[in-house]
């Protein structure tokens, strides 16, 4: 086969911004099989394998692009799946710059291979021409029960199942998911596919229970009463932060939880049609600029705001968004309002009027290792806004630890785990995800939800 | 799905369900609400808790039939299902020994009310209630407050029941004739809550109210059911629903509560149609 040297990954078909501005459906249009094997061919199978470093779950990486450029995309399907139980969401939401692809020997020189389009291909192709394999893996009798139905959950109960464990997920939500279904949008993440790799799940054995809130509806201690052996609590971190300033109960102002969830999950898009609605009025301002806060200005936008702002106190370089999300939101036009800090919302009614920002400038780096933004005093001035969607992160949610005696957790509300086997302070309890880290990717979800499956067979096994 | 075992009607606003939902009827407690969707498209719509049956694993709910969802609710029959029902949310009613509660009802927030006076009649506690509605037929649940309360009064803003006027007229005359009260409890539209401790607070008589927002989750997730409280702001679905009516900002929850009063407006619409 012949490597192909070009210094540019094949660029994937998108939407044109200024249509997909106004629609709900997938940016990002995925490669053809051509497009796939040509990108494939960029690979240079390297013998140390950088790009696995770079991956939480250890994809084997090289293999796969070997087998896509091949056109052998069952192959390559079954060797991503061997380690990555959500590859078609992976592909999509993974910040492969800081990941796989940062360590790409073809990005020294030129753009590295475009590893996260190929696994979206593989996954994509997969689902369109094959039918989910149902399980002939034999039982051993033992019960694991998995707490939250998002990434690291649902990692953790795939890992487990395959293994002969009798698994049951309980969700908090009417809809299995987590974030994939309440928090990133459908034009990211399509929801159809994400409900696709959970019933991948399901008919490999899971049973997912929805409505079941651990801490309110059951407890850890009675769940191990009831016979279950294990427990993975991979519950997230669903308790939005505000940002503690005068005005935040006006009409008007959302978390970025609230926000996106109408949108997300209880398609608040579709209003009237469906019957949760969502208010966007005609200028908007986002506080914050991670991942969430794109998706929260990218959902204003398409519900018709004219003008949307992501307010953020530090610069362009500390935006802590992956690089493809904050490139969409210009493109979207999405206004960038940097080295902004929120004061005070203002309203009128009860209904909000604008939002005071102090200019920052950057001083010394402090413990993030970021350059801590500065108030310039006497810099105030109000930006004309009728809605405020604040995303400026979430904490883990209280239910767990206040229901579980014996459960530690970090003064931030964190659960404490020992990092190699995602073990808590209670025996036979394990935790990974947000919960434990605060806020952070999907990626590192899964691989905390892989750790700890293994780490919960060899408990059961010893038991 | 979750079955509906029974169903009533109580006057041509008000409605009772009994619905299978083991989990919740495994743990919930008085003050504890649930959040229903009635259908694969339906909105979550969070309903206080009147009843439950540990044995049946059975929970009642009592629902002002209002705007589109609870039409919906509504429409369903005995032994049809709804899609989704979860709970117990929010924290049990803080309720604690003392000599003599006063519970005051407006209209459905008599549903909510009833099972705690009820618990607290069994604690030993001298219960008596107030129940307010528009007229005689608004009023609900009095037989069953009847079974415990040493007192049973009732206000009717048309004077069809009881007292003509206000819940608050008849709990000032208690207070006039000298009752000693240890603590009120208020359930009902916020307006009339609000009336309650404009009553209670210049004597001192500690007032728990219950509050019952525009909110999505109900685990503390979306923040849209946040509420001041004493100048801190509080999740009314996590930090209560029941809180310390002295320190509750009731005008900033009746500004809250028109978040969405056009698209309600626009889903009833559709409904009609």
């Amino acid at each position: 086969m012949e490597r192909n040297m070009s210094m540019t990954k094949v660029v994937m078909p998108e939407q044109d911004p200024n249509v997909r501005n106004k629609n709900f459906t997938e940016v990002a249009l995925g490669y053809t099989k051509e497009m796939a094997m040509e990108e494939a061919a960029r690979c240079l199978n390297c013998k140390h394998k950088p790009c696995m470093d770079g991956c939480p779950v250890n994809v084997p990486i090289p293999g796969f692009i070997e087998k896509v450029a091949e056109g052998d995309f069952e192959a390559a399907y079954e060797i991503i799946t061997s380690e990555n139980a959500l590859p078609a969401i992976c592909g999509r939401v993974c910040p492969q710059e800081n990941q796989c692809e940062g360590k790409c020997v073809r990005g020294i020189k030129g753009e590295p291979v475009a590893i996260g389009r190929l696994e979206r291909f593989v996954a994509d192709y997969h689902m369109a021409n094959a039918t989910p394999a149902t399980s002939d893996i034999e039982k051993n009798g033992k019960k694991v029960a998995v707490v939250g139905s998002g990434p690291a959950g649902i990692t953790c109960a795939g890992e487990l199942i395959k293994k002969g464990y009798d698994v049951t997920v309980f969700e908090a939500l009417h809809k299995a998911g987590g974030v994939l279904s309440y928090g990133i949008p459908e034009f990211r993440l399509p929801k159809d596919l994400v409900a696709k790799e959970i019933e991948t799940v399901e008919k490999l054995g899971v049973k997912i229970e929805t409505n079941v809130i651990v801490g309110r509806s059951v407890t850890i201690d009675e769940l191990m009463e009831d016979g279950y052996e294990a427990v993975f609590v991979g519950s997230g971190a669903g308790l939005p932060r505000f940002l503690n300033i005068p005005g935040e109960n006006l009409l008007g102002v959302y978390s970025a939880n609230e926000f996106l969830t109408r949108v997300n999950l209880m398609k608040a898009y579709k209003f009237p049609e469906m019957p949760t609605p969502v208010k966007v009025g005609k200028k908007v301002a986002v506080v914050g600029a991670g991942n969430v806060a794109m998706d929260a200005a990218r959902t204003a936008k398409r519900l018709g705001a004219e003008e949307v702002y992501i307010v953020y106190r530090r610069s362009e370089e500390e935006l802590p968004a992956r690089a493809e999300e904050v490139h969409h939101a210009k493109e979207e036009g999405i206004i960038f309002k940097l080295l902004n800090n929120p004061c005070a919302i203002h309203g009128e009614d009860g209904w909000v009027t604008g939002m005071e920002v102090i200019k920052q400038e950057l001083g010394e780096p402090d413990a993030s290792g970021r350059r801590s933004p500065q108030p310039v005093e006497g810099s105030n001035y109000i930006i004309d806004v009728d809605t405020v969607i604040i995303a400026i992160g979430q904490s883990p949610n209280p239910l767990i630890r206040q229901t579980t005696p014996g459960l530690e957790v970090q003064r931030w509300g964190g659960i404490i785990v020992e990092e190699d086997t995602m073990k808590t302070s209670k025996d036979g309890v394990y935790a990974g995800g947000d919960t434990v880290t605060g806020a952070a990717t999907v990626i590192l979800a899964m691989g905390a939800g892989k750790k700890a499956a293994k780490a919960i067979d060899e408990y059961l096994a010893a038991k | 799905m979750y079955k509906i075992v029974s169903k009533e009607t109580l006057n041509s606003a008000v409605e009772l369900m009994e619905i299978e939902a083991p989990f919740v009827a495994n743990k919930c407690e008085a003050g504890q609400f649930i959040i229903v969707r009635v259908d694969e498209d339906g909105e979550r719509v969070p309903l206080t808790i009147a009843d439950y049956d540990r044995e049946k694993k059975t929970v009642t709910i009592i629902y002002q039939v209002v705007g589109y969802s609870t039409e919906l609710l509504s429409k369903k029959k005995v032994g049809e299902y709804v899609e989704d029902f979860v709970g117990p949310l929010g924290m049990p009613a803080p309720l604690h020994k003392c000599d003599h509660v006063v519970g005051v009802a407006g209209g459905v927030g008599a549903a909510p009310l009833y099972p705690q006076l009820r618990k607290l009649h069994e604690m030993g506690v001298k219960v008596d209630v107030i129940i307010g509605g528009r007229s005689a037929e608004f009023v609900i649940l009095k037989e069953k407050f009847e079974e415990f309360c040493d007192n049973v009064y009732v206000a009717t803003d048309d004077g069809s029941l009881g007292t003509k006027g206000f819940v608050t007229n008849v709990l000032q005359e208690l207070i006039d004739k000298g009752e000693k009260i240890d603590e009120v409890i208020a359930i009902g539209p916020l307006i009339m809550m609000k009336n309650v401790v404009n009553v209670t607070k210049p004597l001192d008589i500690p007032t728990a109210v219950s509050l019952n927002p525009i909110m999505i989750d109900g685990t503390g997730m979306c923040g849209g059911c946040r509420v001041t409280v004493g100048g801190e702001t509080k999740f009314a679905c996590v930090d209560g629903p029941d809180f310390d009516g002295f320190l509750v900002d009731f005008d900033e929850c009746m500004k809250r509560q028109g978040m969405f009063k056009e698209e309600e407006h626009e889903c009833r619409m559709k409904n009609a149609q």
